[in-house]
């Protein structure tokens, strides 16, 4: 058996990386992580802009707003953002979650002042009524899309039934009937209630020339500081239940061969010690490739995935079991799953398995953050919900750090209670 | 949720035949870094038996990577046995050399193992990234796999149980599914088959046929190993030749013509979208106007201007995903494209799809081109990032053009490109013997 002294003596390298910040006018946080031996530099404006951040009739509008971002402002028009991009080479894109919206890209190093202009500019958009129009039908192609993919829309239902159907439980993309409700002017008055300097990181990673990108950043955001403050919307009445949401635990899709079982229980949150521990565990017990529900049931073919998993979120979590398998092994399989999650409430691993986790993970979480791309998303979100940088050797001592004791009272405090559980599929 | 998802579909289904595009220039490098540093020598090594060793030291990172690839593909199955290339692969990693199966996982776990391992057409392909430390053991390990594993009677039905589960799955997949039958479709039976088989024949596979596959396809001739990251070629050469010197070597994989069929099949599903395929042939990587028929397709797919994902996409708001690209097999290649869309907008999605396709060549616009060029560009130098990235592009060069392809030539081929060229190329070979495959509710009219 290999020692386990490799991995270790990368971490001792120095990072060779500078974590810089600053705080403009606006309320708008810039930080980077500079490493001027990078081929690339990352930028991305993180907006606290998220599902849970929408009352019902908005229901989706994080998402569609995103979209809408690509499609014109003052400057540019819809085709200009995209071809710029494009004459930006690298990769850029746009995501939105629970909790945010991100809109990233990562170029050459020459390009930074050309990206950080577009970037910024493309988040004061026109909103022009006809590129809803149209945009609207993109989106509700997107929604029919993980209609028909696996687990057929199986994880949104677990968000709905765990969390409820508002806050952290709301769907990311929204139902078809609160998409098609909606109106641009509704958009608008989101856009200025969430949009502003307060809400706001721009985060930096790789080779990036970081006074330059304060002075830029400040000047073409200075004009945020005007943008409205529209009426927040009346709160929800948690009596009923928002428009195209259904609380059953059961997704049908009867031409599927498979069952796709989700269970979904509590986590630590992004802010907790724990949650290294809880990854450990979650390795320990769900890891693809080599974890204890490998070796009981994707080893011997009785499963298609066997896995679990915390999933973090500012002030919450929830603790994630994954199942896919032929629907006459779904009850035996669903026995092992318990009793091996129980041997772990149970018994803390010994030692030996614990290492094994921890040299699999610290490895690939160092090997991840080579590409600046790949830190920039750890760097924004963390200082977006929390106002903390946390840099590499941080996160790798918090990972070497977990006990056997540690995992034994995670294991105790979310492996314990029976989840709540969604079926798709057959 | 991204706004802009690349194409799953095609990732999965051509993109992991390797990598067949990764090209671009460095001349416009502004990092700090020497551009000695950024095109470092590629060395070739060719051992005694057959096996071929290709290393890129990348001394600017902590990382290392390797894929060890030969001739023991999909191709090679016959079709009663059809998925015994993907169960070998799973046999030889349930214990080898001194490591029983759990063994194995946990010494690779413990060396910081980012594995992956894969039958395609035409090879199988097993390789890591891991720190760079831990290299030399990590080959060992491979060394046991591939020439020492003990292949447990006793977990063959543990493995086809697995290969069941997976074909299971993906025919839940309607994308996926389009996919695999149109590929069946343009490369016929034995070059368009997937790796999993079908329930039928994976019944029929015994520990004797498994052990024939291994012991015919097993073997050094053929074979490369390609290596990149912050190694030292001699050491790397050093130990290659005594975990793979001695390696038997067997004759040379038989290569296979492709049988298409092309026209029109539509699966009938009630799905919340239709599901459009479509392929036609073109030249494979290797061909010298390969890259200008490629630019060609940048110009139709790649990237948010790109005209598909503008016309089709954000123009008339039919689709989410819209894309196409290039995949090649030695001796046959093709453009593979996607739509999904709902029912009842999938003839206008087709149809202007379809429309875009075989207009490429109007009104082509130097610009197009240009903005592919620096899309390939920065795509080349940021893979200077990435180990894993860059052997596994050293080995779909090898595998296609039978060498490894430095950087700076590839970069010059590139920037030689002309809109000229591009015309040319797509004028006197006009996109034609279409495929379709729909999955939807009702068929489409496909006028071809």
């Amino acid at each position: 058996m290999s020692n386990t002294a490799n991995v270790s003596i990368l971490t001792d390298l120095p990072s060779g990386k500078e974590f810089r910040q600053a705080k403009l006018s606006n309320g708008l946080q810039v930080v980077a992580e500079v490493d001027p031996r990078s081929y690339s530099m990352s930028l991305g404006y993180f907006v606290r802009a998220g599902a849970r951040n929408e009352r019902d009739p908005q229901s989706g509008l994080s998402h569609f707003l995103e979209h809408m971002m690509f499609k014109g402002t003052a400057r540019r028009s819809a085709a200009d953002v995209n071809r710029e991009l494009d004459e930006l080479g690298g990769n850029s894109n746009a995501y939105t979650s629970e909790e945010q919206t991100v809109y990233y890209a990562t170029v050459l190093p020459k390009f930074q002042d050309r990206i950080v202009d577009l970037l910024s500019d493309m988040l004061s958009p026109t909103l022009d009524a006809q590129e809803f129009e149209t945009e609207r039908q993109v989106i509700l192609e997107e929604i029919a899309k993980y209609e028909d993919q696996p687990p057929f829309g199986g994880f949104e239902r677990a968000f709905e039934i765990h969390f409820g159907p508002r806050g952290l439980g709301r769907r990311v993309l929204g139902t078809n009937e609160s998409i098609k409700a909606m109106t641009a002017q509704q958009m608008r008055d989101y856009f200025y209630q969430r949009y502003r300097g307060e809400n706001i990181v721009v985060a930096a990673s790789g080779n990036v020339d970081f006074d330059g990108l304060v002075a830029q950043v400040e000047s073409m955001t200075a004009h945020w500081a005007d943008r409205p403050q529209p009426t927040a919307l009346p709160e929800d009445d948690p009596n009923t239940l928002p428009d195209g949401v259904e609380l059953t635990p059961t997704v049908d899709s009867p031409d599927a061969n498979q069952t796709y079982w989700i269970g979904i229980g509590d986590g630590p949150s992004a802010a907790d010690p724990d949650r290294h521990a809880a990854r450990m565990l979650g390795s320990i017990l769900g890891d693809e490739g080599s974890s204890r529900l490998f070796w009981e049931l994707i080893d011997t073919g009785r499963a298609e995935v066997a896995t679990c998993w915390p999933q973090e979120f500012s002030d919450q979590g929830a603790w994630f079991t994954y199942l896919i398998c032929d629907p006459q092994n779904l009850a035996s399989n669903l026995q092992s799953i318990r009793t091996l999650s129980d041997q772990l409430v149970q018994a803390a691993p010994n030692e030996k398995e614990l290492q094994q986790a921890i040299n699999k993970n610290t490895a690939s979480y160092i090997m991840h953050s080579e590409r600046p791309g790949n830190r920039l998303f750890g760097l924004g979100s963390r200082y977006l919900m929390h106002g903390e940088y946390l840099d590499l050797d941080q996160t790798i001592s918090g990972m070497r750090g977990v006990t056997t004791d540690a995992i034994a009272r995670v294991a105790k405090k979310y492996l314990a209670a029976t989840p709540s559980a969604v079926q798709a599929g057959n | 949720m991204l706004l802009l998802a690349a194409p799953p579909v095609l990732i999965l289904f051509l993109l992991r035949q390797f990598r067949l595009l990764r090209l671009g220039k460095t001349t416009h490098m502004t990092t700090p870094l020497a551009s000695s540093d950024i095109q470092s020598e590629i060395v070739l090594h060719r051992m005694s038996n057959g096996m071929t060793v290709i290393v890129q030291p990348m001394p600017w990172l902590r990382s290392a990577a390797f894929t060890l690839s030969f001739p023991a593909g999909i191709c090679q199955e016959s079709a009663d046995r059809a998925g015994i290339a993907s169960m070998t692969c799973e046999m030889v990693q349930r214990g080898a050399g001194s490591y029983s199966s759990r063994d194995l996982v946990a010494a690779q776990d413990n060396l910081g193992l980012d594995r992956n391992s894969g039958v395609l057409t035409n090879v199988v392909s097993y390789g890591a990234a891991m720190p760079a430390e831990s290299f030399d053991q990590a080959l060992g390990v491979y060394a046991d796999i591939l020439r020492r594993p003990h292949l447990p009677a006793d977990q063959l039905d543990d493995a086809r149980m697995m290969m069941m589960q997976e074909l299971r799955a993906i025919e839940d997949e309607p994308s996926h599914r389009v996919m695999r039958r149109i590929r069946q479709m343009r490369y016929g039976d034995r070059l368009g088959r997937g790796p999993q088989g079908t329930m039928e024949s994976l019944q029929t596979i015994s520990q004797d046929d498994v052990r024939e596959f291994f012991q015919t396809y097993y073997q050094a001739n053929g074979a490369v190993l390609t290596v990149a990251g912050n190694v030292q070629p001699k050491q790397i050469i050093a130990t290659a030749e005594a975990e793979f010197g001695d390696w038997k070597s067997g004759d040379k994989a038989v290569q296979y013509e492709a049988e298409s069929c092309p026209g029109y099949d539509s699966i009938e599903m009630e799905t919340s979208q239709t599901h459009i395929a479509f392929g036609f042939p073109c030249i494979p990587y290797g061909h010298e106007r390969y890259f200008k028929m490629r630019a060609g397709i940048g110009i139709l797919s790649d990237g948010m201007s790109s005209r598909l994902f503008d016309r089709v996409r954000e123009q008339r708001g039919l689709c989410y995903t819209v894309s196409a690209s290039c995949h090649s097999l030695p001796n046959a290649a093709t453009v593979f494209g996607y739509a999904g869309t709902t029912p009842e907008r999938a003839q206008e999605t087709l149809d202007v799809t379809l429309h875009e396709v075989k207009h490429l060549v109007d009104d082509l616009q130097q610009s197009e081109l240009d903005r592919w060029k620096v899309r390939i560009e920065s795509a080349l130098v940021m893979e200077q990032e990435s180990s894993a990235s860059r052997a596994s592009s050293l080995a779909s060069d090898f595998f296609q053009l039978g060498r490894p392809l430095e950087t700076k030539a590839l970069s010059e081929l590139i920037e030689a490109i002309t809109l000229k060229d591009v015309q040319e190329y797509w004028t006197e070979n006009p996109p034609q013997d279409f495929h379709v495959v729909t999955l939807g509710p009702q068929p489409l009219t496909v006028n071809l």
